[in-house]
C-alpha cells in the first residue's frame, strides 16, 4: 500500500487489473498528487495515439453520423434550482471510486443532482415515452429485461433488472437487512468517462426502485451505504456491484 | 511567446491552445444537439481514435465498431464534459481506450486473444486530411520524445497503452519483477509528459 502511488502511470494507461483499479481509485479519491499526475498522465496518452492516427472508412463517418442524429444528447450535470444544499455531497473529495472514472473526471462535479429528486427527477432524460409513472413495471416486463442478482455479505441478496431498449434499471431486495439508523442505500451507475455517477437513493429494498439515469450506457451498477441525504461520490464499498454491458448504440434503434 | 522556430522540432504545447480550444467548444455544441459541430469534431479527431482502436485491438472491423460506440458515448454525454478537467481529445481518446481494452481482456479472458506481443513498427496509412496533417506533426513530436525514453520504459509505455496489456502482464513479457513494470511506466510518462510540456491539468 505504501507504493500506492506508483500505480498512476499504469491506472492512467488502463494497465490496472479490476482489483487494482478499485484500491488505486479510492486511493485518488484522497490524493491531490496523484489525481493531477493522472490527468497529466493522460494528456500524454492521448498525444502518443498521434503516432497511430489512421484515417477510419468514410462508411464510419457514416455510421457515426446518422447514429448521433437518434440520440439524444443528456443534459449538463447541474444541481438543480430546487435542491437543497447538501453538506454530505461537499464532502465528496473524501470518497472512493470504485471503477474506472475516468481521470479527466475524477474530481467530482457530479453535481447534487440526487439530493431533493426522487426518482422521477430524471424520468425526462430520454424521449421514449418513459415518462409514465409506472417505470418499474416497464422494465421488469420489457422484453428485453436481462437480470443479474449479487448475494450480500451481510444477508439478503439484490437483484438489478435492466431494459436496455428502455434505457432504464430497476433495484430490488430480497431479504436484505435495513441500513443503520441515519444511513441509506444508495444507488450507482458508472458511466463512461463519468465514473460512479448516483441513480438515487434507496430506502426501502424490499420496493423495486428505478434507477435515475441512462442504464443503456451504464457500463456497471452498484449499491453502497450511504448518510440518509445520499453523498454526490460513494463514500463506503459496495455492498453489490453489478457489471453491465454498455451498449452505446442503444436509442438508435 | 512565438520565436522563430521550425515547428515540428519544438511547437508549443496546444493543451488548453487554441486548437483545443477549438475541439472543446465543438463538444459543446454538439452538446446542445448541434449534429455539424459534432461532425466538425469527429473528422479533427477520428483518425487519432480509429488508430488508437486499431492498434490495441489489431482489428479494423472491431476498432470500427468500438470507434463508433466512443463517439456515441460522446455525443450522448458531450454536454457533461468539463474542459475545466482536461482536454476534449483525451476525453474521447479514454473512452475509446477503455473500450478497446475491454474488448481485447474478455477476448483473452474467452481465449480468443491471437498472439502475443509481435507488432512493434506499424506504418500508418497516408492520407491527407487536415487532421492526418496534425497528427503527424505531433507524432514526430512524440515519436522523439519516446526515442528518448530508456528502452525498457518506452517498451513498458508502449506495451501498457498501446499492447492494452497490464503492468502485470507487461513485467512478464518484458522479464521485469512484478513490481518493477509500474514504476517503467510511470518513469516513462514523467519523461514523455515533461519533454511534451503536457501542463498540469487544473483541479476543478
Amino acid at each position: 500500500m505504501s507504493d500506492i502511488h506508483a500505480l498512476s502511470g499504469a491506472y492512467a494507461l488502463d494497465a490496472l487489473d479490476d482489483a487494482e483499479r478499485i484500491q488505486f481509485e479510492q486511493h485518488l479519491a484522497t490524493c491531490h498528487d496523484c489525481r493531477a499526475e493522472v490527468r497529466s498522465f493522460t494528456e500524454t496518452a492521448a498525444l502518443i495515439a498521434a503516432t497511430e492516427a489512421e484515417t477510419p472508412p468514410p462508411s464510419l463517418r457514416d455510421s457515426v453520423l446518422s447514429g448521433i442524429s437518434s440520440i439524444r444528447p443528456l443534459p449538463p450535470e447541474t444541481p438543480s434550482p430546487d435542491a437543497p444544499a447538501d453538506p454530505a455531497a461537499e464532502v465528496a473529495p473524501v470518497t472512493p471510486l470504485w471503477r474506472r472514472t475516468g481521470p479527466l473526471l475524477v474530481a467530482a462535479s457530479v453535481a447534487l443532482i440526487l439530493v431533493g429528486l426522487g426518482i422521477f427527477g430524471f424520468t425526462s432524460l430520454r424521449n421514449d415515452g418513459s415518462t409514465t409513472t409506472n417505470l418499474a413495471d416497464q422494465v421488469l416486463h420489457a422484453s428485453d429485461a436481462m437480470k443479474v442478482t449479487e448475494p450480500l455479505a451481510g444477508g439478503g441478496q439484490l437483484t438489478i433488472v435492466r431494459s436496455e431498449s428502455l434505457g432504464r434499471a430497476v433495484m430490488l431486495g430480497q431479504d436484505v437487512p435495513a441500513p443503520a439508523a441515519g444511513k441509506t442505500y444508495q444507488l450507482w451507475l458508472q458511466q463512461p468517462g463519468e465514473g460512479m455517477v448516483s441513480a438515487g437513493l434507496m430506502p426501502d429494498a424490499s420496493t423495486p426502485t428505478v434507477l435515475t439515469g441512462d442504464a443503456a450506457t451504464a457500463t456497471a451498477a452498484a449499491v453502497s451505504v450511504e448518510p440518509a441525504a445520499g453523498s454526490a461520490r460513494p463514500t463506503s464499498d459496495p455492498v453489490a456491484l453489478f457489471p453491465l454491458q454498455a451498449t452505446a448504440e442503444n436509442g438508435a434503434t | 511567446m512565438t520565436h522563430l522556430r521550425s515547428v515540428p522540432s519544438d511547437p508549443p504545447p496546444d493543451r488548453g491552445g487554441s486548437v483545443g480550444a477549438h475541439l472543446a467548444d465543438l463538444l459543446k455544441r454538439a452538446g446542445r444537439g448541434d449534429e455539424a459541430a459534432f461532425a466538425e469534431w469527429y473528422d479533427a479527431t477520428s483518425a487519432r481514435a480509429f488508430g488508437l482502436a486499431v492498434r490495441v485491438l489489431r482489428d479494423r472491423a472491431q476498432a470500427e465498431e468500438v470507434t463508433q460506440e466512443a463517439y456515441l458515448d460522446c455525443w450522448r454525454h458531450s454536454a457533461r464534459f468539463d474542459p475545466a478537467k482536461g482536454s476534449a481529445l483525451s476525453w474521447l481518446l479514454t473512452i475509446v481506450h477503455r473500450k478497446a481494452v475491454d474488448r481485447v481482456r474478455s477476448a483473452e479472458a474467452a481465449g480468443r486473444r491471437d498472439e502475443a506481443y509481435s507488432q512493434r513498427e506499424q506504418t500508418v496509412d497516408h492520407d491527407s486530411t487536415a487532421e492526418a496533417a496534425t497528427a503527424s506533426l505531433e507524432a514526430s513530436r512524440v515519436r522523439t520524445a519516446l526515442a528518448d525514453l530508456t528502452v525498457k520504459q518506452r517498451e513498458a509505455v508502449e506495451l501498457a497503452f498501446l499492447g492494452g496489456y497490464t503492468h502485470t502482464e507487461v513485467a512478464r513479457m518484458l522479464d521485469l519483477p512484478i513490481g518493477t513494470a509500474k514504476t517503467r511506466i510511470r518513469d516513462g510518462l514523467i519523461r514523455l509528459r515533461d519533454a511534451l510540456s503536457v501542463g498540469e491539468v487544473a483541479e476543478a
